[in-house]
């Protein structure tokens, strides 16, 4: 069953405010801008992806180990791991710990992977009270709605919008769309959550097996505020957030920021190694269908990313579709390769939310084949039977129009045709391709009956 | 069998069959440049900003001069007890709220993004640099590093139970990609940077 619209469908609706779409797909250019004069600046740019691939890569042939590692290592530091195999897992897990101390508020900072799981859903039907602190994250929560882009989670999202939403739940002023009034109104309503929760819960952007330390990169500050005013912190990763060494930090945080926003790094990038004293770390560990992944040879790449949203900003498609389009809790080019494994039949649409033009591929920072892993997607999902019908039907239509000169001939002449002598029949909007440009005027004859009138031999014919 | 077992059985069955070599990292951040100069320019192209001192009776002339004194002021460095409270390290962290300025030191800065490294051996207290309302961190000029590879190959076997690389004050672009101070942390942030 399909709950969502298709990601086609869905962008046909973001498209009708065509002001706010193009004010979408420049902000979104603005700042893929940033990250090429970030990226500009360092002459060993691209040395420094192809090293961080080569660390991912190294990764995910060794994961068993490095897991293992971490497990005994974050276990001597303190720590108390779990282990999730899905979703539902996951969020018992959170909840258990939730209840273990008595405790039915919670404050949240920014975790992909708990957008992943619906962790906040799953809280609320039990009675706990979920507050996102990242104020993007902060924002969309009021309005009940889901992040539209990793990094940036309100970025479809106009300043005249924040401050309605503002007004309704913060109480401020009504019509005030100063950026700085509207931020400083949530520093202080959030401060009082950050001073009055007992449990706080971030994500985690790397894993150091060496050590078994988690490292938690933000802008804002609101996962440290959280994490160092609550008696409990949870920390949720997936499996392949893994790396082997301290060391390699160094090349994951000069290009996380650096691909994300264009900074030269966030503001805080925490290492957190062992509880404060009586206190507690715990960190989940996921599955939730990443070791099937793993095993698909063509696709296992996808896991090497590192959540930067570099691919999202540079995407055409992206830009102008909005990222509730595609209805993953990842969007974009990379959320389009992941979601598919999640769910095949649900997510069977976005591998064609695509122009395929490899963008994606050229700014990812670790490398991932995106763009080729998209047209490998519609391969599997059409093998499948996972394809529209609609689609099917035209593919096996083409099939047999390309492969019989005869009919491929007619055919030609019969658009042709149709094209000078009834135009209102392509000319609709029945026909995608008419959507948003001009159907080209037909020409007078095929490439074939020109040549056969001015190809060689008949020129050859002609002279003698 | 439990979750840990099955999942760790499917990644073993389901990783690639060899093991991938780690590539190494010792040809990077080799690039030259004047680390002080950059470490400037840097810090405050992001928002942050410096002053250049001699010793600590220069920060606390420093701090007097452009804070508000009058306000709660915390430090971990033992040479600025005049101007600010050294006896807050044991306190419930969220005693913490009021306070305007905490100084402290760092072990030594990033010139390629102005990051500098603490940790609780410096800190007092995990969220002292978080809560306050503006930051101020000392940092030797001596130890100014050029990226983030000698900055690890400083910290290489370093103990701690957390640290952090700070660059900048807090910051937020959440609302329509409009840059705003101040977002959670520090609104500000100075760094003293002593000969």
């Amino acid at each position: 069953m399909k709950n969502n619209l298709e990601h086609s469908e869905a962008a046909a609706i973001f498209n009708k405010d065509v002001k706010r779409v193009d004010w979408h797909d420049e902000t979104l250019w603005f700042v893929r801008e940033k990250r090429d004069k970030a990226a500009h600046q360092i002459p060993e740019w691209e040395l420094l992806r192809e090293t961080a691939s080569q660390i991912k890569n190294n990764v995910l042939s060794n994961i068993h180990d490095y897991l293992v590692e971490f497990e005994s290592n974050a276990l001597k530091n303190g720590i108390i791991v779990h282990w999730a195999a899905n979703a539902d897992e996951h969020n018992k897990i959170v909840h258990s710990i939730m209840e273990k101390h008595g405790v039915n508020q919670m404050v949240k900072s920014k975790s992909m992977l708990t957008e992943e799981c619906h962790l906040n859903e799953y809280l609320s039907e039990k009675g706990i009270d979920v507050i996102d602190s990242d104020l993007g994250e902060r924002i969309v929560q009021l309005r009940k709605e889901p992040p539209s882009h990793i990094v940036l989670p309100a970025i479809h999202l106009k300043k005249e919008d924040v401050s309605e939403t503002f007004h309704e739940h913060l109480g401020t002023e009504k019509g005030n769309n100063d950026p700085q009034y509207l931020t400083e109104a949530a520093r202080l309503h959030l401060r009082d959550t950050f001073l009055t929760r007992k449990v706080a819960l971030t994500g985690v952007n790397f894993a150091i097996a060496e050590t078994g330390e988690i490292v938690v990169c933000t802008n804002e500050g609101n996962a440290d505020m959280g994490a160092h005013l609550a008696d409990v912190h949870i920390a949720c990763m997936g499996f392949e957030k893994i790396i082997p060494q301290r060391k390699h930090l160094s090349v994951f945080l000069r290009l996380l920021a650096r691909s994300a926003t264009g900074q030269p790094i966030t503001t805080f990038s925490s290492h957190f190694k062992k509880p404060r004293d009586g206190k507690e770390i715990h960190i989940v560990i996921v599955d939730n269908g990443r070791s099937n992944q793993l095993g698909r040879e063509d696709f296992r790449n996808s896991l090497k990313c590192i959540r930067c949203g570099a691919c999202m900003n540079t995407c055409p498609v992206y830009r102008r579709s909005g990222g509730h389009s595609y209805h993953n809790a990842v969007a974009g080019p990379i959320g389009s390769i992941l979601a598919p494994n999640l769910d095949m039949s649900k997510n069977a649409d976005l591998p064609f939310a695509s122009t395929l033009c490899g963008s994606c591929t050229n700014v990812c920072p670790v490398k991932i084949d995106i763009h080729d892993q998209l047209y490998k997607w519609r391969q599997v999902l059409v093998k499948e039977g996972h394809s529209p019908l609609g689609k099917t039907i035209a593919m096996n239509g083409m099939a047999t129009v390309l492969a019989n000169p005869m009919v491929f001939d007619l055919a030609g002449k019969a658009g042709r045709f149709v094209m000078k002598n009834m135009p209102a029949l392509v000319n609709n909007s029945l026909n995608p391709w008419y959507k948003q440009r001009e159907m080209p005027a037909p020409p007078e004859e095929s490439f074939r009956e020109w040549y056969k009138k001015n190809g060689k031999e008949s020129k050859a014919k002609n002279n003698e | 069998m439990s979750s840990r077992a099955s999942i760790l059985e499917k990644i073993k069955e389901n990783q690639p069959a060899s093991v991938t070599e780690l590539p190494i990292l010792s040809t990077l951040g080799l690039e030259a440049f004047d680390v002080l100069e950059k470490y400037k320019t840097v810090l405050q192209g992001i928002g942050g900003d410096f002053v250049e001192v001699k010793d600590y009776d220069s920060v606390i002339d420093f701090v007097k001069k452009n804070y508000a004194t009058n306000k709660r002021m915390i430090t971990t460095i033992p040479a600025l007890a005049e101007i600010a409270e050294t006896d807050w390290f044991n306190d419930d962290p969220h005693t913490l709220e009021n306070v305007e300025l905490t100084l402290v030191e760092a072990h030594f800065g990033v010139a390629e993004n102005s990051a500098l490294w603490v940790t609780d051996a410096l800190l007092g207290q995990r969220v002292a640099p978080f809560i306050t309302q503006y930051l101020a961190i000392i940092v030797h000029k001596k130890d100014i590093v050029a990226t983030m590879h000698q900055a690890y190959d400083r910290i290489r076997n370093q103990e701690y139970g957390f640290g952090t690389f700070i660059a900048g004050p807090s910051k937020t672009a959440d609302i329509e990609q409009s840059l705003v101070l101040g977002a959670h942390g520090a609104r500000g942030l100075i760094v003293f940077l002593m000969e």
